[in-house]
């Protein structure tokens, strides 16, 4: 066998259960998640999330509070919410959601959360590339620019974009190895890059610290032209940053191979080390960067970094951003896949892979990423709260639970309402109420189980038994 | 010989941790701390993936 024939065929072997639970023998540890969520959240998101909040005027009591409080709400999010139902189910969101919405009604739903996934891993390939591009004196781009600014930007991306993207070709199994290595060095040099700038800052002792970052760090005055943080802004944005993944379910793709629902609090080590620790050595190394550069508008983690802890630095940022990016790629992969299941995995990957670092080509993605974020979980949040619903509670209000696999229906009109009109009452808040987008999720998550259960007690009928042979998922989900 | 490997593994991290600290104490100078911290990382992503993935094959699909 060539050598090509054989990589194909080892490609073509590769068996993620997109649409089967998780045999018993596949089943991973607490330990397997913990490497797997610190290298995840130790990323390179944390490299731009963090000079946010110094360019926001966040306060360092808000910080260090904010952060502290939403983050431990995180956690408990991933566990009771995600751990829970992907141990129950052993299946992915999308698979699980057919069941409930139907075939059509998740195509549009995998179209969309694959786009916004493209996004983010294109963001997290942007970062990684202003480390590359560190040796070739490369134009970095700034906090205003929404196009590629210099050839020599673009071929960066493509080139990392196609080591990302050949890495994702191979499954979770290659992604959670390469973060599982790369995790422990990760966060050393997040807190040692943080630590050799300290005196650069005026910090020469310990007791120095905490008046330097009250007055000069994080000193409560936003940068020109951005919005006030409060403490509240904090809590939400670090408990919400991830709310596609917690309480949107998404992370059911990876908690479903959990032996215990427990390990969702493996979360911890990728939100305590990557959205507290690398948050505040990020803002750190911004602000420092603020300071010395006269308060500059270039926006580019890689120099930064390099700047603060050298090469490891900048190696730092790109493999940050290939942690992140790797993942996410996976994710989007599946969401494209569960379409059409005849679609191998790693040709689909590598379609999302060059989607995402065309993408990627668009420094705007990085410097409006603290909204994208925000936006990216509301999107999917509701249908989240539907799974959440439908799993626990429908039986209880004498409905159906996995209506559209029991009706035969392709579209379940109830969660599709659901979706419109949670997304639609959010919009509102925001454009009417004025309502930040960064604190939408939380009434928005209300109105979405109150909306799912009416709609679903208005247009749910009474079940007719389906032949199997009508319905391809039955055979499959009562296995 | 996996002993080894962690024991250098870790000396990877110290080298990567330890020297901003030592900036910090004004005990050496940044740019010394930046090659330390290169050796360090250079001794992680050459000694870890030798052992910390290394699992029995009942553990994790393969």
């Amino acid at each position: 066998m060539s050598k090509s024939t054989s990589l194909i065929a080892k490609l073509n072997a590769i068996n993620e259960y997109e649409r089967e639970p998780i045999p018993q023998s596949k089943l991973k540890g607490w330990k397997k998640f913990i490497g797997t969520y610190a290298g995840e959240h130790t990323a390179g998101t944390e490299f731009v999330l963090g000079p946010l909040f110094v360019a926001h005027g966040a306060t360092a009591v808000d910080l260090v509070s904010g952060l502290l409080i939403g983050n431990i709400l995180a956690v408990l999010s991933w566990a009771f919410f995600t751990g829970r139902i992907a141990v129950k189910t052993r299946l992915t969101l999308y698979f699980q959601l057919e069941k409930i919405a139907g075939s059509k009604f998740t195509l549009i739903y995998n179209l969309v959360n694959a786009g916004l996934f493209c996004f983010l891993a294109g963001a997290m390939i942007a970062v990684s590339a202003t480390a590359v591009g560190i040796p070739f004196n490369l134009e970095m781009p700034t906090l205003t620019d929404i196009l590629p600014n210099s050839l020599g930007w673009v071929l960066t991306v493509f080139a990392i974009g196609t080591i990302t993207t050949i890495v994702a070709m191979f499954g979770f199994e290659q992604v959670s190895k390469f973060a599982n290595i790369a995790a422990p060095w990760m966060i050393m040099v997040f807190i040692a890059a943080a630590v050799g700038v300290l005196p650069r800052l005026g910090i020469n002792s310990i007791s120095d610290f905490w008046p330097v970052a009250k007055e000069t760090i994080w000193s409560g005055v936003p940068l020109e032209g951005q919005s006030k943080f409060t403490f509240w802004h904090i809590m939400f944005f670090a408990w919400f940053c991830n709310m596609a993944m917690h309480i949107g379910m998404a992370d059911m793709s990876i908690l479903r191979y959990a032996k215990k629902w427990t390990a969702g609090f493996s979360t911890a080590s990728g939100v305590f080390l990557g959205h507290y620790i690398a948050w505040i050595a990020s803002g750190i190394l911004y602000s420092l960067f603020l300071l010395e550069s006269n308060n500059s508008l270039t926006f580019a983690p890689g120099p930064i970094a390099y700047e603060a802890a050298g090469i490891a630095g900048a190696i730092c940022v790109v493999i940050a951003g290939w942690t992140t990016a790797n993942p996410t790629l996976y994710r989007a992969g599946l969401a494209i896949q569960s379409i059409n299941p005849n679609w191998k995995t790693w040709k689909v990957t590598l379609f999302v892979g060059l989607f995402t670092t065309i993408a990627a080509c668009f420094p705007a993605l990085v410097m409006r990423l603290l909204e994208f974020v925000a936006l990216y979980g509301l999107i999917l949040m509701p249908l989240g709260a539907v799974i959440f619903i439908d799993v626990y509670y429908m039986e209880r209000w004498g409905l159906k639970s996995n209506y559209a696999l029991h009706s035969g229906k392709k579209l379940n009109p109830a969660v599709a309402f659901t979706w419109i009109l949670t997304l639609a009452f959010c919009l509102a808040l925001n454009l009417f109420a004025g309502i930040e987008i960064f604190f939408l999720g939380l009434p928005g998550w209300f109105v979405a189980v109150i909306a799912y259960l009416l709609f679903s007690k208005l247009l749910q009928k009474p079940i007719t038994s389906i032949p199997q042979s009508k319905n391809p998922l039955v055979e499959k989900a009562l296995n | 010989m996996k002993n080894l490997l962690v024991v250098l593994s870790i000396v990877g991290l110290l080298f990567t941790i330890i020297p901003p600290f030592l900036v910090f104490s004004a005990v050496i100078e940044p740019a010394t701390s930046k090659n330390l911290m290169l050796a360090g990382t250079v001794i992680w992503f050459t000694s870890a993936p030798f052992w910390l993935n290394k699992k029995s094959e009942n553990d994790y699909p393969q």
